[in-house]
């Protein structure tokens, strides 16, 4: 078990390695000049002939490529060339948002896409069955933006039941210790905070768990179904055991492989991909960070940012692979 | 069986989520007020919540060129001369007064007594002094606009400012090498406002994020890409000033969200109104339309270099063949002025005897054959792929200017690029006709001018690459004049030669909206974008 994660630890390195040059050569391979962009319309020659040399970008792209991964392999992620501050630095907060938003919204998913995915599966044909499986195709195709700014106007404006963007009421701000808001609120023992924080993730939550709710209901449907029929649930109905133990217990422990590849595969997602949501929702995520930093051709936010959300996407298929094995001991590391 | 399984099912799974949901609910029992609602007024302490489209980049005015940064910095640090409430004359600031030798080459400045730094050092002349030191020390990377308002740094040849010296306590002097028609304007800028020498002496990259001034309100928190907080400076040596407590700046970048954040209430004060939610904002009790007097641009630049372009009869022919007051009334709600100038009517200098040229197809045919182009011809026309504010949307613009040139045989291909791609791309001159627009720093007409449309500035700012020996002139002459009434003449012959070379078609002046809270007060736009809040309070 254990050789089997530092192999898997090891062959990260390659794709990590890969993809940031993958990453350094796209962006230079865009047109648009960092120091011209920095500088704004008003600067003049001089000013982007002087930029471009303190950040080294009149070096050869080979020369700067290496000089960026000796960096990385001191921990060194660059310095931001819009904001001049190390990337290390400034990065987390981006990403505790994210990882704050993300979380909840996978949880959201998770509860109700797998329940109704197995309701589904249980009374299949039925009403509920029809209607769910519309509905995760309606949440599959919905636009996000749209959906957010329609949850605002009902749940904020109408309604006047939750915030509309950001993270914490700003009157009373959250003194940030680990930028995870929800934590922060409970470390600093404001439960008044703790509950405007929680009502402020729950629509862009619900807004970014639309599409993976319906994707994991889909799949649990149809992997559940195809459990129901085999032999060993026929089985264990004629023990006479209750239908609500069957699907819950025998059946579920079956279907959740293909599941979980699929919640692996889609945390990832939500990880990088919530730019949509975070500018709905002004939340101050990385995905925003990053997205903001290809609009200023910031290069070392854009390199670091996309290699952090990289590891964090390897990583959680490594934990995916591990918890194959704790749920189906038949499935064998070597 | 199965049936009833299913109902008592999918009615738990119901209850669950209506539980959820009534989670969400109000439990102080509050009817109508929403969450964001949080003590605006009522309670103890005032503060103004401002929604805008981003985040600042710095909050050292003199490293930065983004209106985000100044927007904040406006509130926290004063300079020496100050531009008028709603407009860009010079009134004193930090300078009480001033006086200006015959020759234009020396500035003597009176200082306001008594004023002190949010940490507590002493603002006098000694630090205005210190102050024009960094900059003039520094370079073209570290300090942008210095280098382009006063001509270059310590020891360049073409800077401006020969020397700054402290005559004694509260008396500043300002040697020039030639005379220099906006520097009072220049003083006035954002990016020229006076730091604690103390503060900035800790290191300049440190200064960024601990800014130190005397103006009303002074630094708390930033919190990157959501909020910056700033509080009432209870020293400020203006008696009764500000009257808030607090100023949060929110970044919300979606327009139509920041437009939600304020109708439920949880901003006070939001700008990037789009020019087709103005009339929504007017129509709620709960809400003010602020218009912010119009100093800026919105063209379509004609590539000089680009054949047919190179031909004056052609660009002519453009300005014949645009419809601008259906693009007015269509996509600016008519909250612009229809532009004849490539300077708005409210800068000094501008010429209103110039004749606009008037929608007319049958001249543009006309002048098409003059050129040897009666069949027509294909071209690229750039739309802007971001709203700003003199250009809301640049796509559908772009949609009618392409069937107005269609009317006369021009057929225009609309082409656009991710915003940065598409200034650098047109900055080197591929474009054939591209849309752009802007806003000027000073008010002066230098500002416009001499920056958008001089040969100096081909490659930064004249994307047009309209190069012109008389103009040239008459904008250096200009830059010198210290006389207004000779400076405006020049320009007025310059806007002729302009009009009549045709290397823009100028589309309108914009003005730009805000929305805010019924019950604010004192708040007044001001036309460089950066809005001062001293005076802003809560009824």
């Amino acid at each position: 078990m254990l050789s089997y994660i530092g192999k898997r630890l090891f062959q990260l390195i390659p794709v990590l390695l890969g993809m940031t040059f993958v990453v350094f050569m796209m962006i230079r391979a865009i047109p648009g000049n960092p120091a011209q962009v920095i500088l704004g319309q008003q600067a003049t020659p001089e000013a982007v002939a002087a930029l471009n040399a303190k950040l080294g970008l009149d070096q050869p792209w080979y020369i700067q490529f290496f000089s960026y991964l000796k960096g990385i392999f001191t921990g060194d992620l660059g310095e931001s060339m819009r904001t001049r501050l190390p990337v290390a630095d400034e990065i987390w907060p981006y990403l505790a948002a994210t990882l704050e938003l993300a979380l909840f919204a996978m949880i959201v998913a998770v509860v109700i896409g797998i329940n109704a995915g197995i309701i589904s599966a249980w009374f299949q044909n039925s009403w509920f069955d029809y209607t769910a499986m519309i509905l995760a195709l309606v949440g599959v195709s919905m636009p996000i933006f749209w959906l957010g700014l329609l949850g605002q106007w009902a749940f904020a404006i109408e309604l006047q039941w939750l915030p509309t963007t950001g993270r914490e009421q700003v009157r009373d701000p959250v003194s940030a210790v680990t930028h995870l808001y929800l934590l922060d609120a409970m470390l600093n023992g404001r439960f008044d905070q703790l509950w405007e924080v929680f009502k402020h993730l729950i629509l862009p939550g619900l807004a970014l768990a639309t599409i993976p709710m319906a994707i994991i209901a889909r799949m649990t449907r149809s992997s559940m179904l195809e459990v129901m029929r085999s032999d060993f649930i026929r089985t264990a109905r004629a023990k006479g055991q209750k239908m609500f133990w069957v699907v819950y217990k025998h059946a579920l422990k079956n279907a959740i492989i293909p599941v979980l590849t699929i919640v692996g595969l889609q945390m990832g997602m939500l990880l990088g991909g919530a730019i949509l949501t975070e500018t709905i929702f002004a939340w101050p995520g990385i995905g925003r960070y990053i997205y903001d930093a290809i609009n200023y051709r910031d290069y070392p936010v854009i390199q670091s940012g996309i290699l952090v959300v990289a590891f964090f996407f390897v990583m959680i298929n490594l934990i995916v692979d591990l918890l194959y094995g704790v749920i189906d001991p038949r499935i064998k590391y070597d | 069986m199965r049936k009833g399984k299913l109902w008592s099912a999918a009615l738990i799974m119901l209850l669950v989520l209506s539980a959820a949901l009534a989670a969400c609910g109000n439990d102080d029992g509050k009817e109508g007020t929403a969450s964001g609602d949080g003590e605006k007024s009522s309670g103890k302490e005032k503060t103004l919540v401002f929604g805008r489209g981003g985040d600042s980049t710095s909050l050292d005015p003199s490293r930065v060129t983004e209106g985000e940064t100044f927007k904040v910095t406006v509130n926290l640090f004063e300079t020496l001369v100050n531009f008028g409430e709603q407009d860009t004359t010079i009134q004193p600031g930090l300078a009480k007064e001033w006086e200006t030798t015959d020759d234009g080459l020396t500035y003597t400045f009176h200082l306001e007594e008594g004023v002190k730094f949010h940490d507590g050092t002493d603002f006098n002349a000694d630090a205005v002094v210190a102050n024009f030191e960094r900059w003039a020390g520094g370079d073209a990377e570290k300090f942008p606009y210095y280098s382009s308002m006063f001509g270059g740094f310590e020891g360049d040849e073409e800077a401006v400012i020969e020397s700054v010296t402290a005559q004694d306590e509260n008396t500043v002097v300002f040697k020039l090498k030639r005379p220099q028609a906006p520097f009072l304007k220049n003083l006035a800028m954002s990016m020229f406002a006076i730091s604690s020498p103390e503060a900035f002496a800790k290191g300049d990259d440190d200064y960024e994020r601990n800014p130190v001034g005397t103006g009303p309100f002074k630094f708390v928190e930033w919190k990157a890409n959501d909020s910056i907080t700033i509080e009432k400076n209870e020293d400020y040596w203006q008696e009764g000033l500000p009257k808030l407590d607090k100023v949060v700046f929110r970044s919300i970048p979606d327009n139509a969200a920041r437009l939600n954040a304020l109708t439920a209430g949880e901003i006070d004060l939001a700008d990037g109104i789009n020019p087709s939610d103005g009339e929504k904002i007017e129509n709620d009790s709960n809400l003010q339309l602020f218009e912010r007097p119009s100093m800026n641009v919105g063209y379509l630049g004609l590539t000089v270099t680009r054949p047919p372009f190179d031909k004056k009869e052609v660009r002519q022919a453009m300005n014949y063949a645009i419809d601008k007051q259906t693009i007015i009334d269509s996509f600016f709600e008519g909250r612009a002025e229809l532009a004849k100038n490539p300077m708005p009517s409210s800068i000094s200098g501008y010429n209103d005897e110039i004749e606009e040229y008037e929608y007319n197809p049958e001249k543009a045919k006309e002048l098409l054959k003059q050129a040897g182009l009666e069949d027509g011809f294909e071209m690229e026309l750039w739309a802007m792929p971001v709203p700003r504010p003199y250009m809301p949307d640049g796509t559908k613009v772009a949609e009618v200017i392409q069937s107005n040139l269609a009317d006369v045989g021009i057929k225009a291909e609309i082409v656009s690029y991710e915003w940065a791609t598409y200034l650098d791309k047109a900055s080197k001159g591929e474009a054939d006709a591209f849309m752009l627009g802007w806003t000027g720093d000073n008010g002066d007409a230098d500002n416009f001018l001499y920056v958008l449309l001089d040969e100096d500035n081909i490659g930064s700012n004249n994307y047009t690459y309209f190069k012109n020996d008389e103009t040239h002139k008459l904008f250096l002459e200009a830059q010198t004049e210290v006389d207004e009434d000779k400076r405006n003449e020049l320009y007025m012959k310059a806007q002729e030669i302009l009009h009549d070379e045709a290397p823009w078609v100028p589309l309108a002046h914009s003005t730009p909206l805000l929305g805010g809270a019924a019950d604010l007060t004192g708040f007044k736009p001001h036309p460089t974008g950066s809005d001062l809040l001293s005076n802003v309070d809560f009824k």
